[in-house]
């Protein structure tokens, strides 16, 4: 509260892959992995969150990059969110990708920050960003669910003493692609979907990802199931320059015949994880895109959406926004 | 009038230090000796200190010392009665931040947490609580009115319908004509609350102050909106005499009304001074949405009486002020002038009440309650204008403000009023004939909607002094006590001096930024008054000089002093224009005679700041100086209209600015691209106004939703459109000597009133009675849901 002044830390500044999980592993609970810095800097400005030992990233090569692979595509976690906006690559074959990453807060943000450090990032809940002793930080309460919390940009879905949500805009986009998420620690190489890789506080109150001390995300790999697919993203915030969603959606469409032949849909902002829509794949799938769709997809979305007091507005603009991506 | 260099864009003396990062602000001042400050800040929104034990920070290594409100002359700059998070505690100094933040982590404060209310109506209810502890929930801040306790009656409360804003007694209030009868005769009358949200203050350099003591002398370094106009007050706060005090305040990042003077420059001074070593306090980010003051959030009510041709019968027009922790500033006061001046209503009453709450500290933001009026205010005038079958641009016309205008309770006059030609010139360039034809035309999920604004401040003030030197080698040095805010108007209104003497603006030089430049006393740079004010102070110097000129020349060369004319760095006669001295000669003269001409007998009405600025120059050339005694009379207005076309996403609830004019009158326009300046700055801020900025506080906890700029959500460069026309009417005032007035505030009332009403009017006339204007409010709007928020609610998301 009102620190806006860090504390000294020991600063390693590792070469490669192996000597970062290494002084990660070293340090444990005590370290930190800072890629672009847009996130960490501000907890520790604030003195709400600290690390003694802080790994800077930003010298290892192998982490950044767009490389393609026998099944897709792979992304070093440390590659900047300009780098994939602007990919050919990415613009030819995911476009759902490359465009969630141009509405992620402002260019020069997208400059140093990382898809790494998007998907990594902590909740938004501006109770929790304080400071406060809310369950996430550690304490017992909740202090924006409450009859007079100020929870507009709050969850529909999965409160459990916790109802921030998801704020990455890349994330829906890797959900719909079905991305994998390359984990390394001392123990080797794990690989989790992206689906997977987020966690609600249900699993774990103080953490937004399956990350635990000493882990690391080195690379997100896409395969090509969903290369070239009828692809739809679009975010809702309340400026156009450095914001966080409302409501994002993420879809991946394959249509065959004039109908939907396959189709993967998520959105961010409206629960503590990116939400797939499974529901709304289920009832869309066999229909063609049209406007029928398109209302029922909408009213499947938001089916058991259970609003706070000041974001009942998510479920009309969730069902606008799945109604828009079918109707591409 | 044709002028050579007013009218006229110019490099303005700082320029290159600025664009070059030479420019050295408060922040990058470096002394010998020099610690660092932090402050330690309220983490409850109302308490009583009862112990601090900074034993522990004391003793850590690099800690040089500690100033609490105990200290000797501390008590108003830090406080054991916190009455809002972030208010300030205590400093401490340490050989650097990290030193003197890790200390005050390790200070141990006993805070008896007390009653808090961040919600004006609720400190009027029976029995609601008051913000400070002696019990007094109004006056003090810049309210102008002493302190005291007022609680509402129930029955207050009872007597309006849910969701009308009650009201019970006012702490302000006027009237004129008979509003019952002009509201009774009305042919359709609006009563409707509302609600305006407060910003925060987003200047981009915090209000850092770093501060010595050298030879009896306090040397403080500190950006600030005004220059010798803040001495006095800041001399206080040092606790040394004015001819004590040595400000530099060469450069200053922005201010609109939170730095019109040096607010927390004596904590770095007392600090100096106690520990004896120079002292740096940088302002944070987070520290300056704390204490540098917010818009005051202003919860109103309304009923507008129309005539069927659409002249305005009738304003009743009550209104409570959120007055933060301090009291507040007079916006609800500032708002109902605007409303008397912009709709010019036959009879007007008006009552206000400034309530303190345990929130930031409010003070001006750019047009204090004009600006928040116009939003609020304007989409009921296209309500009436729907229900009478009127254009929303005629119902303007036939109330706007002209040459015969008056002002508020006391009716009074303005110097000039030029908004029917201002209305008119908007139009046309927004072709807004045209337009209003395309209202409600959809694209897709998006419908189109234009809108009109309009807003008003008062720019005038008198009696401030204007100060120039002709020196031997034929230099005109022009003083400027104006700080340099951003505006350029501190060396824009010495031109009128350059101007009257005839003089090559490569032949002048600027002086500014500290006293010890040896600056007059001027106006505060606040509220658009330094165009008016401070020309006026040039011309009065420039008079003064010219007639020096002519009496030495009338003394050397014969005949009388009307003999004689000027040009060209001369004085010469006007029937033998080779009879004459230079510039030059005649300064060297001035200082032979000594006396009057060269600053030896100052006048004996000058400001104490400007006798010592004499004093200091006196000697040095042909001395102009005066103070400015000419007429006023009335008030004087600057006024702006908007025309805005936008485009409403009914299904996302996001707002497009397709199109924007503002057109201003203002006067003679005597620097265009300074206007230029203000017109769009003005517009970016009415879109903020309008769309994005909000100030939230959780009432359980009192907690400030909005530290940074993510959760204030000033409006980014993204959120503009890449071109914003204006223009200005550009006809004089008669009583300013060149005929221009200010102009910075009403931009922005009349963007946001625009904005405002043009997603009405692409919503059907839908009013949403608050601003800023949500996604969220246009969703639940579009999908018929009840929105999120109460009528009167404030500092919600």
């Amino acid at each position: 509260m009102s620190k806006d002044m860090m504390r000294a830390f020991e600063l390693y500044q590792p070469d490669s892959v192996d000597n970062a999980v290494e002084l990660l592993d070293r340090f444990g609970s005590e370290s930190w992995a800072l890629a672009g810095g847009n996130d960490t800097l501000d907890w520790f400005k604030d003195r709400a969150k600290f690390a003694s030992s802080v790994v800077d990233l930003s010298g290892i090569e192998a982490l950044r990059g767009i490389r393609e692979t026998d099944d897709g595509i792979e992304i070093g976690a440390l590659t900047s969110l300009t780098d994939i906006e602007t990919s050919v690559l990415i613009q030819e074959r995911y476009s759902v990708l490359s465009d969630a990453a141009r509405r992620v807060a402002s260019p020069q943000i997208r400059n140093t920050g990382t898809i790494g450090g998007n998907v990594c990032q902590d909740a938004r809940c501006w109770y929790y960003r304080y400071g406060v002793d809310c369950y996430r930080a550690g304490g017992t309460t909740c202090y924006a669910d409450t009859p007079e919390g100020q929870n507009r940009e709050h969850c529909l879905w999965g409160a459990d003493r916790c109802v921030a949500v998801s704020p990455s805009d890349t994330a829906p986009a890797l959900v719909v692609l079905d991305a994998e998420m390359v984990i390394q620690n001392a123990e080797g190489e794990r690989v989790v979907s992206a689906e997977e890789f987020f966690i609600g506080p249900e699993v774990d109150i103080e953490r937004m990802t399956v990350l635990e001390p000493g882990d690391l995300l080195t690379a997100i790999r896409i395969p090509n199931d969903w290369a070239g697919a009828q692809f739809y993203f679009e975010k809702v915030a309340d400026r156009n320059s450095w914001d966080f969603a409302l409501v994002n959606i993420a879809s991946a469409m394959v249509l065959e015949g004039g109908t939907i032949a396959r189709i993967r849909m998520a959105a961010g902002a409206v629960e503590c994880v990116p939400r797939r829509l499974n529901v709304v794949e289920e009832v869309v799938t066999g229909s063609a895109p049209d406007e029928a769709t398109a209302a029922l997809a909408g009213q499947a979305a938001v089916r058991g959406a259970a609003p706070l007091n000041y974001n009942h507005f998510k479920i009309p603009l969730l069902e606008n926004l799945v109604k828009r991506a079918i109707r591409g | 009038m044709a002028y050579q260099l007013l009218g006229k864009d110019f490099t303005p003396p700082d320029i290159q230090a600025k664009v070059t990062g030479r420019a050295k602000y408060a922040e990058d001042v470096r002394a010998e000796g020099m610690v660092f400050a932090r402050l330690l800040t309220s983490p409850v929104p109302h308490g009583r200190i009862n112990n601090i034990d900074a034993s522990a920070a004391l003793a850590t290594e690099g800690v040089i010392g500690v100033l609490t409100a105990d200290d000797e002359g501390a008590d108003g700059l830090l406080t054991n009665e916190p009455k809002h998070v972030g208010d300030l505690i205590l400093a401490v100094a340490a050989v650097d931040e990290t030193t003197a933040q890790d200390a005050i982590d390790k200070i141990v404060i006993d805070i008896e947490p007390l009653d808090f209310v961040v919600d004006p109506l609720d400190s009027l209810y029976p029995g609601g609580p008051s913000a400070w502890a002696d019990g007094n929930n109004i006056g003090g801040g810049r309210t102008g009115l002493e302190p005291r306790r007022v609680k509402w009656t129930a029955q207050d409360f009872a007597a309006v319908e849910e969701g009308q804003l009650p009201f019970g007694e006012a702490a302000w209030e006027w009237s004129y004509g008979d509003i019952e009868e002009g509201l009774a005769d009305a042919s359709f009358v609006i009563d409707e609350s509302f609600v305006s949200q407060g910003n925060s203050h987003h200047s981009m350099e915090p209000r850092t102050t770093m501060a010595y003591w050298e030879n009896g002398k306090c040397v403080v370094h500190s950006g600030c909106q005004s220059l010798t106009a803040t001495l006095p007050s800041l001399a206080r706060q040092c606790g040394v005499e004015l001819e004590d005090l040595v400000y530099i305040n060469e450069y200053c990042g922005g201010g609109f009304g939170s730095k019109g003077t040096v607010t927390h420059g004596g904590i770095a001074a007392r600090l100096s001074k106690k520990i004896n070593r120079p002292v740096m306090l940088r302002i944070s980010r987070h520290e300056e949405f704390y204490i540098g003051s917010a818009r005051g959030t202003l919860q109103g009510r309304v009923r507008l009486g129309f005539r069927a041709d659409g002249r305005i019968m009738a304003i009743d027009f009550q209104v409570v002020q959120d007055g933060g922790a301090n009291g507040g500033f007079q916006d609800s006061g500032d708002a109902a002038a605007a409303l008397s001046i912009i709709y010019q209503p036959l009879s007007m009453r008006y009552r206000g009440i400034p309530v303190r709450t345990n929130t930031t500290p409010r003070g001006p933001q750019r047009g204090p309650g004009q600006n928040q009026i116009a939003a609020a205010v304007e989409p009921f005038i296209d309500q009436a204008a729907r229900e009478l079958g009127l254009d929303r641009f005629e119902i303007r016309k036939i109330n706007a403000p002209d040459n015969e205008a008056r002002m508020g309770g006391n009716q009074v006059p303005v110097t000039s009023a030029y908004m029917p030609e201002a209305l008119e010139r908007g139009a046309e360039l927004f072709d807004w004939e045209n337009k209003r034809q395309l209202s409600r035309t959809r694209n897709g999920s998006k419908v189109y909607g234009v809108g009109i604004g309009q807003a008003y401040h008062d720019v005038g003030r008198r009696g401030y002094d204007g100060l120039v030197v002709l020196t031997p080698d034929g230099k005109l040095h022009l003083h400027s006590g104006v700080g340099n805010l951003g505006t350029y108007s501190y060396a824009g209104t010495t031109r009128a001096a350059a101007e009257l003497l005839k003089c090559d603006w490569d032949n002048c030089i600027v002086h500014q930024g500290t006293n010890m430049r040896f600056l007059p006393n001027a106006s505060t740079q606040t509220g658009s008054n330094t165009c008016w004010t401070m020309v006026r102070t040039n011309v009065v110097a420039a008079w003064d000089a010219i007639a020096k000129l002519k009496e030495i020349a009338a003394m050397d060369l014969g005949g009388d002093p009307e003999d004689y004319e000027i040009g060209e760095h001369r004085v010469f006669q006007k029937d033998n224009s080779d009879q004459g001295l230079t510039y030059a000669q005649a300064a060297q003269r001035a200082i032979e005679l000594g006396g009057k001409f060269s600053g030896e007998t100052p006048p004996e009405d000058l400001h104490q700041t400007t006798k010592i600025a004499v004093e200091g120059l006196a000697g040095t050339g042909l001395v102009g100086v005066a103070k400015d005694n000419l007429p006023m009379e009335g008030d004087v207005p600057a006024l702006a209209c908007g025309f805005a076309g936008v485009e409403v996403d009914l299904e996302t609830g996001e707002v497009e600015l397709l199109d924007y004019v503002g057109v201003a009158d203002c006067g003679t326009v005597i620097h265009p691209q300074g206007l230029s300046q203000q017109m769009k700055g003005g517009t970016v801020w009415g879109i903020g106004m309008a769309l994005f900025e909000r100030q939230i506080y959780d009432p359980q906890n009192g907690l400030p939703g909005n530290i940074g700029f993510e959760q204030c959500k000033p409006p980014g460069y993204l959120d503009v459109p890449s071109t914003m026309a204006w223009d200005a009417v550009d006809l004089p005032d008669p009583q300013n000597p060149v005929g221009t007035r200010g102009i910075g505030e009403p931009p922005q009332g009349a963007a946001a009133a625009a904005i405002v009403c043009a997603i009405s009017d692409a919503l059907d006339g839908h009013l949403f009675k608050r601003t800023p204007i949500v996604p969220d409010m246009i969703i639940n709007h579009t999908a018929g849901r009840e929105p999120s928020n109460g009528v009167l609610q404030i500092h919600t998301a």
